[in-house]
């Protein structure tokens, strides 16, 4: 087999990219609603519920053609961030971003609503005592015996993120040094008719990282639990 | 002064419990576990909305339902141990001691970091995480954390219940010293009549929700509600004085009690100092003329007051030791033999042994 080709770096460096930025847009949201669903009781909760999950049960595909319809060159809510914002999503390494970052965001809310629900509501009280007002006691106290599930659940969206195929190729396309993540770049080695071991080396590529990635989010929560004693 | 109406209702019981108490000073919520002690003080903290009433602290209303005044938990200036201590388990002790200083910083700092370290044998803690501390280690940095968020008033609920005897050993000369060294009201929920006594200035006795009696520990002791929640060999009669003798090689000291003297087991306590002791109803023996050639070394000449029948054939009968009152329980058969009856002059003996005393400031 021939080394490594630039095609490969390509499509890793931008797997990586896509699943960075992703990560980063979606974390913050993510401990919000994680929150909303574990503390707040409003009516319509179950819904927002259901809401927050539909793209672990929706064909990826549909998700990326959803956010064509909604962010689309032709969409009121893309051309308005174009006109605005010059921000432009469909076909572009920002846009394979978002994608991913729907596609993975209910895994990420999952890890830290569960870690939520293990935090102990009388060591907030405590605080309260102690004199720390609402944002305070998030900040200072919740949020970081939150920490293992948050850390948890941006690695495995990390993790989920370098591979997302349907939801990228339908949104973003498949532009080589673009929006050619890894498991794109597979596919098209697939679909060419010499492009069998490119395709082999992609997917060991793609399996190696998976597998780095669920193994480093493994030993990273256990060792800020063991920091939080537990 | 502290004042608590409050109205709580759920659905397996309703509190319903009012008490003024006087400040500063230890302020024992004394009662059987599901007596409402918890609510109460989760109530005086702030946590739990009362359905109804008010919580009124030196003067500065904290709760009033009806006025609609529910001032929030973290601008109430009360601190709280909790009975698991609740630390916080992402920050070492140092770091939990200084949280609640930290956020007191509009209010002048009577109480400072170095201080409590040292009252409270922190120093060698400092570095770790709760995880690294024992039960009473953990009890002492949360007291500790409590003290420093510069409260008005400590709320401690039953701090020593998860410990063990050894334990609860290591914890409790610090909260006396707290109590003698520091002016800060402090309410003390216990269902260990041994601890309100070696703490407390004042008792509220809670029975299902409500207060069955209020009154200073001496007042409480002799109280037939008290002997409905004690333990029967727990029930006696406690008495303050002023130590007028002290004899260090017997491990003894003398207190001036009402018109007598008594001699308790009591060690390292300077002349005049306030101590308290407890004598056992069981322990007492009643004498109705002056003996001699015993080894007892007290003797309290006094006066027959009440006759009490209690279960088991025996009767419980005060006496009259010159304005302190003393209990004593005698078999029916003793009393009858000795023909006690209100008004008669008796001696109340009790071994020193027998006794033990505690020291106080206040």
């Amino acid at each position: 087999m021939e080394p490594v080709s630039s095609a490969e770096l390509e499509a890793l460096r931008l797997s990586l990219e896509v699943a960075t930025r992703s990560v980063a847009f979606s974390l913050p949201l993510a401990v919000l609603v994680a929150w909303i669903l574990t503390r707040a009781r409003f009516p319509g909760r179950t819904l927002f519920d259901a809401f927050v999950h539909l793209p672990l049960v929706l064909p990826p595909v549909a998700v990326g053609y959803l956010l064509l319809l909604l962010l689309g060159a032709q969409a009121p809510l893309g051309r308005w961030l174009h006109a605005h914002f010059g921000i432009q999503l469909p076909f572009t390494t920002a846009g394979a971003a978002l994608a991913t970052a729907v596609m993975t965001f209910p895994l990420m809310v999952r890890a830290m609503r569960l870690s939520l629900e293990n935090v102990d509501r009388g060591l907030e009280a405590a605080a309260r005592t102690l004199g720390a007002r609402p944002l305070d006691r998030f900040l200072t106290i919740t949020l970081p015996l939150m920490l293992p599930g948050i850390l948890a659940g941006a690695l495995t969206a990390f993790a989920a993120g370098l591979g997302e195929f349907g939801a990228v190729i339908t949104f973003a396309a498949n532009i080589p040094g673009v929006t050619r993540t890894l498991p794109l770049a597979l596919y098209t080695a697939m679909q060419s008719p010499d492009g069998d071991p490119l395709a082999l080396r992609l997917a060991i590529l793609s399996f190696a990282l998976g597998l780095a990635g669920l193994l480093g989010a493994e030993v990273l929560v256990r060792r800020v639990r063991r920091l939080l004693g537990r | 002064m502290l004042r608590v109406s409050l109205l709580k209702r759920r659905p397996e019981f309703t509190l319903a419990a009012a008490f003024v108490a006087p400040t500063p000073g230890v302020i024992a919520l004394f009662g059987r576990s599901g007596s409402g002690k918890t609510t109460l003080v989760d109530m005086i903290a702030g946590l739990l909305p009362p359905d109804e009433g008010e919580v009124h602290l030196a003067g500065t209303v904290l709760t009033d339902t009806r006025a609609r005044i529910a001032v929030a938990p973290e601008r109430r200036r009360i601190g709280y141990v909790f009975q698991d201590s609740r630390l916080f388990p992402h920050l070492t002790a140092a770091g939990n001691l200084r949280y609640g200083e930290k956020r007191a910083r509009s209010v002048p700092h009577s109480i400072r970091f170095e201080e409590v370290v040292d009252l409270l044998g922190l120093a060698p803690l400092l570095s770790r995480r709760p995880h690294e501390l024992s039960g009473g280690e953990r009890q002492r940095v949360a007291l500790g954390r409590a003290l420093l968020s510069q409260p008005q008033l400590l709320l401690l609920d039953e701090p020593l219940a998860s410990l063990d005897v050894a334990r609860r050993e290591e914890v409790l000369p610090y909260l006396e010293r707290l109590r003698d060294w520091l002016a800060i009201p402090m309410v003390y929920v216990s269902h260990q009549f041994e601890e309100v006594l070696r703490l407390a200035t004042y008792i509220v006795l809670l029975e299902e929700g409500r207060v069955l009696a209020a009154g200073t520990v001496a007042e409480i002791s002799l109280r037939p509600e008290l002997r409905s929640i004690l333990a029967p060999d727990l029930v006696g009669a406690v008495l303050d004085g002023l130590v007028t003798g002290v004899d260090a090689a017997g491990g003894t000291a003398e207190l001036a009690v009402g018109s007598g003297k008594l001699q308790v087991s009591l060690r390292d306590v300077p002349l005049g100092a306030r101590v308290r002791v407890q004598l056992l109803a069981r322990d007492i023996i009643l004498a109705i003329q002056p003996i001699e050639g015993l080894s007892v070394r007290n003797a309290l000449l006094g006066t027959v007051t009440e006759v009490t029948p209690e279960m088991l054939a025996s009767v419980l009968v005060k006496v009259d030791v010159g304005g302190p009152i003393v209990l004593a329980r005698i078999t029916e058969g003793a009393r009858a033999a000795l023909r006690l009856a209100p008004g008669d002059a008796v001696w109340a003996l009790v071994k020193a042994v027998s006794t033990r005393g505690h020291a106080f400031r206040l």
